[in-house]
């Protein structure tokens, strides 16, 4: 018996331990080639400034850095430790680009890291810059092979269920590396992440224009960060468009509760909702705004697909859950006796298996062999009730991400402008208003993640199996000491990470001008004048 | 079928090498974790120390994450089965791991004599215990685990977790693989440090190495007496990989020397140990670390295969349903995956190695602490 308390306890550490991880991912993943670009501008000029940029951001970065590596190593644990069904009906799938990560990025990126802090002097210039490339590679060629494997979770392709070995067998490596769900996802995250670091320097580097402190250095970081961001934010906005359209190909239910569409309506009329309150349990809006015509050639880029509804998918999960507890039945016939009829039985409706785990839960003592034609109907209707995921945290989730997307579009172009044209003084609003987005990619990429993984629900393995029989079975005790444990340890962490991150951007680079034997004399600038272009922090003395 | 055998042993045998690097890496830098409080006496001492293995201990650490991410692969139902049976353990060894990253970066950007105390403290745990858990977990296995499956494949635990901490075998396996640690540690802080940092971690270290040799000889001499496993006849290895509806399997005292009668050579693997852990020590009481931190891998080479060779091809025995113990035959991954996990492995793990010695090289020589003192960015 699948104790439900413990799968939703395991639910909520593995949420709480991967957004929290997750906080800290996306800054490390951008960070890491912004440090590359800015040291590869210090290695074609020669500029001192821009070493000690690199060395400046770089000190802020090993701050994140050093929490993502420690909460990175409680995801990989996780699986085994609470997923282990999970954990044995996919790893021959799953394992291997969690293996291969390891051995391809995370070996080259922790290597490297230690060479990029320590290595300054002890390397020459072109060397140093070939590490810092290195672990920006690794960092995120790390984020490949990890959503290599998420990507199968959501599309389990380039494998097949084996009866005899009770999981599923790998078939294709090239299936599941060029995935398309994996693929995009790779671009969209490594590129959130991009906005995530460029917004980070961007918005320091305006809290040091607005203090008028480390003004060439924040001028330069400023610049270099808006264009990186605005490329980034443009090109993310276009990925997450392939996204939707891949959701909507191979899995319908996440699109559908994405937009809250709870009917299928006859294309190209499908209604596109700019606000709306969707209610789980009636399956309706207590109140919406929407305009007809727009969501069809928004997700299927044509006018005449149908974007099935709520009520068409759960329609069609019906007679999957009832082919799917015949193949459950069957399979649990031959796993016992290896009877060649059952694994007939099997076979004629193998591909539904996945929805007949979803009826066990509500089978009488989980077992579907108890099922009678008395309470078949209203297992079924559960079940098939199950396929939906939750509407209203995914429909907000993911309007949210969406929204905060577009206002990185702008805050960057505006930024990026204005640093062109050395204008950012005269605009302090600005300014503000990049200091305090900082947070916002991070909460970005926190909406994302939620979007893709709740829209995954019910299946770990989309699918083929719930979520609800993936966790291991544990006592309850157990996930208390572990949820008491990680709140405890994760609240001190990020008490310090914050104290420090703050500490340390406060304070500035003031140690490298301090170590700078041609320190520039400070020249107040001429502001406010109309239409002056303030170039004084382009002082060239200063090298 | 004869390929997919030959990849199953070729993984088991991938699994010990990743294992032993995994202990001779992380193991030094956790020995040093645990020698930090001992051997540096002020707060300039301390950083010192730390400044050895700076440069380092994170991509050491990858060797941990990398045994880790191999056994989910190649080994699926080991790696479920395991870290799931195993969960206060493996949780408790999670909390102190994560403790390290945070402790190295996070010491020394503060200059207040409780911040640093307190992170040093996260030093020694996250030392020591993951040490002890690791070698106990050896113990354990060796032992047998009370579990069975489901039929569809789900484990269930038979018997309380409390065992595995309180197991005297699994207690004195545990502080043979913390004793290693301490040692190669100690080796590590004599090649980089110099004065009374690298005096204090000699004397630590001989120590470890001569208890360890003295626990490495009693474990052989107790492992005569505990029940092993065996199959009660021949079985196919590349029968399919479930532990369900497997072939008999019985539980006999001295069991785990019926490999060491059968080939008498692998009695090499046991004398290679306990030639590491004695002539190691004797090299650095002849005050030579180079060739005591090799003596040291070599000892821990010789520990782990060992339990391996004993126990191949049984990974995770099951006490209370002996036929349905994990073994290399019948927990490992698929032929297609384990064929291509091996042409990554062949591909980069040179690609590894060549890449962690440049780095080593291009860190080398003595740390002094008055540098270490006077570099605000060191650890």
């Amino acid at each position: 018996m699948i104790n439900p308390t413990v799968v939703d306890l395991s639910r909520l550490q593995f949420a709480l331990t991967a957004l929290y991880h997750f906080l800290f991912v996306p800054l490390t993943l951008g960070m890491t080639f912004i440090l590359a670009s800015m040291e590869t501008v210090y290695v074609i000029t020669g500029k001192q400034i821009y070493k000690d940029m690199t060395q400046f951001w770089g000190k802020l970065f090993g701050i994140n850095f050093a929490i993502g590596v420690a909460t990175g190593l409680t995801m990989e644990f996780e699986f085994g430790t609470n997923w282990s069904m999970y954990s044995h009906f996919v790893g021959d799938v799953f394992g291997t680009p969690l293996a291969i990560e390891g051995l391809m990025a995370f070996f080259m990126e922790s290597t490297f890291v230690g060479l990029m802090f320590f290595g300054w002097d002890r390397l020459s210039r072109g060397a140093h810059l070939a590490v810092t490339f290195l672990v920006a590679l690794g960092s995120n060629l790390s984020a490949l092979w990890i959503l290599i494997a998420n990507g199968f979770m959501q599309d389990p392709v380039g494998a097949s269920f084996d009866p005899k070995t009770m999981r599923m067998q790998f078939r294709s490596f090239g299936a599941l590396v060029f995935s398309p769900d994996a693929q995009a996802k790779f671009v969209h995250t490594t590129l959130a992440g991009f906005v995530t670091g460029a917004m980070f320097v961007m918005g320091v580097s305006a809290y040091y224009l607005l203090r008028k402190q480390h003004r060439e250095f924040a001028a330069r970081s400023f610049r270099m960060a808006a264009l990186f961001g605005i490329i980034s934010s443009l090109a993310v906005v276009t990925l997450g468009d392939a996204l939707g359209r891949l959701d909507f190909l191979v899995q319908p239910t996440k699109l559908a509760a994405m937009e809250g569409i709870w009917h299928t309506s006859k294309p190209p009329y499908a209604p596109w909702k700019i606000f709306a309150i969707p209610d789980d349990k009636t399956q309706k809006d207590l109140f919406n705004v929407s305009i007809p015509y727009v969501l069809t050639p928004l997700v299927a880029h044509d006018f005449t697909s149908p974007i099935p509804g709520v009520d068409a998918l759960e329609h069609s999960a019906r007679a999957k859950v009832i082919k799917g507890i015949k193949a459950v039945v069957a399979l649990k016939a031959y796993g016992t006796t290896r009877n060649p009829a059952a694994l007939a039985a099997f076979r004629a409706n193998e591909s539904d298996m996945g929805y007949g785990f979803l009826a066990q839960r509500y089978a009488p003592d989980q077992d579907l062999s108890k099922i009678t034609v008395q309470n078949l109907p209203s297992i079924v209707q559960k079940a098939a009730r199950d396929t939906i995921p939750n509407v209203f945290v995914e429909f907000w989730s993911f309007r949210l991400m969406v929204l905060l997307g577009f206002v990185f579009v702008v805050v960057f172009a505006f930024c990026a402008y204005y640093s062109l044209r050395n204008e950012l003084e005269k605009h302090p609003l600005l300014l503000k208003a990049a200091t305090w987005a900082i947070p916002l990619p991070v909460l970005a990429c926190e909406f994302g993640w939620i979007t893709a993984e709740n829209g995954r629900q019910p299946w770990t393995v989309f699918g083929w199996l719930p979520t609800f029989q993936s966790a291991s079975s544990h006592d309850v005790g157990y996930m208390v000491f572990s949820l008491v444990g990680f709140a405890f340890l994760y609240s001190l962490f990020i008490a310090a990470e914050l104290y420090l991150m703050f500490k340390f951007a406060r304070l500035g680079p003031v140690q490298h001008l301090t170590q700078t034997p041609h320190a520039p004399a400070f020249v107040q600038p001429a502001l406010g004048q109309p239409g002056f272009t303030d170039k004084s922090w382009a002082d060239n003395s200063w090298q | 079928m004869e390929l997919y055998v030959a990849l199953k042993v070729t993984w088991a045998l991938l699994l010990g090498i990743l294992l032993t690097g995994l202990a001779i890496m992380v193991g030094m830098d956790m020995g040093v974790g645990t020698l930090l409080r001992f051997v540096g006496r002020s707060d300039g001492e301390r950083r010192t120390a730390l400044a050895i293995i700076g440069p380092h201990w994170d991509g050491n650490q990858v060797w941990f994450i990398l045994g880790g991410g191999a056994i989910f692969a190649a080994f699926p139902t080991l790696y479920a089965t395991s870290f799931s049976t195993f969960y206060i353990v493996m949780i408790l060894l999670l909390f102190s791991m994560i403790m390290r990253p945070v402790a190295f970066e996070y010491r020394s950007k503060v200059d207040a004599s409780r911040w640093r105390e307190a992170w040093d403290w996260a030093f020694l745990i996250s030392g020591a215990l993951p040490m002890i858990i690791y070698g106990a977990a050896f113990g354990n296995v060796l032992q047998g685990v009370g579990f069975h499956f489901g039929w569809d494949g789900q484990y269930y635990q038979n018997e309380s977790f409390i065992w595995y901490l309180a197991n005297p075998f699994a207690l004195m396996c545990g502080i043979l693989s913390l004793s290693l640690a301490v040692y190669q540690g100690g080796a590590m802080l004599m090649i980089r440090g110099e004065g009374v940092i690298a005096e204090r971690a000699r004397r630590y270290a001989i120590c470890g190495g001569a208890v360890a040799a003295l626990l490495f000889v009693a474990g052989g001499i107790w492992v005569q007496f505990i029940k092993g496993f065996m199959f009660a006849q021949p079985v196919d290895p590349g029968m399919a990989a479930t532990p369900l509806n497997g072939p008999l399997v019985l539980m006999r005292t001295g069991a785990w020397m019926n490999n060491f009668h059968i080939h008498p050579l692998l009695w090499l693997l046991p004398a290679l140990g306990l030639a590491g852990m004695i002539m190691g020590s004797f090299s650095l009481i002849a005050r030579k670390p180079v060739l005591g931190w090799w003596l040291g891998a070599v000892a821990w080479i010789g520990t782990i295969f060992t339990a391996g060779g004993a126990m191949f091809p049984f990974l995770m025995p099951s006490s209370t349903t002996p036929s349905e113990s994990l073994t290399v035959w019948n927990a490992s991954g698929s032929e297609y995956n384990l064929g291509w996990m091996l042409v990554f492995a062949v591909a980069f793990v040179p690609a590894i190695l060549s890449y962690t010695t440049w780095a080593f090289r291009v860190m080398r020589g003595k740390v002094r602490t008055e540098t270490v003192i006077a570099d605000e960015h060191s650890y």
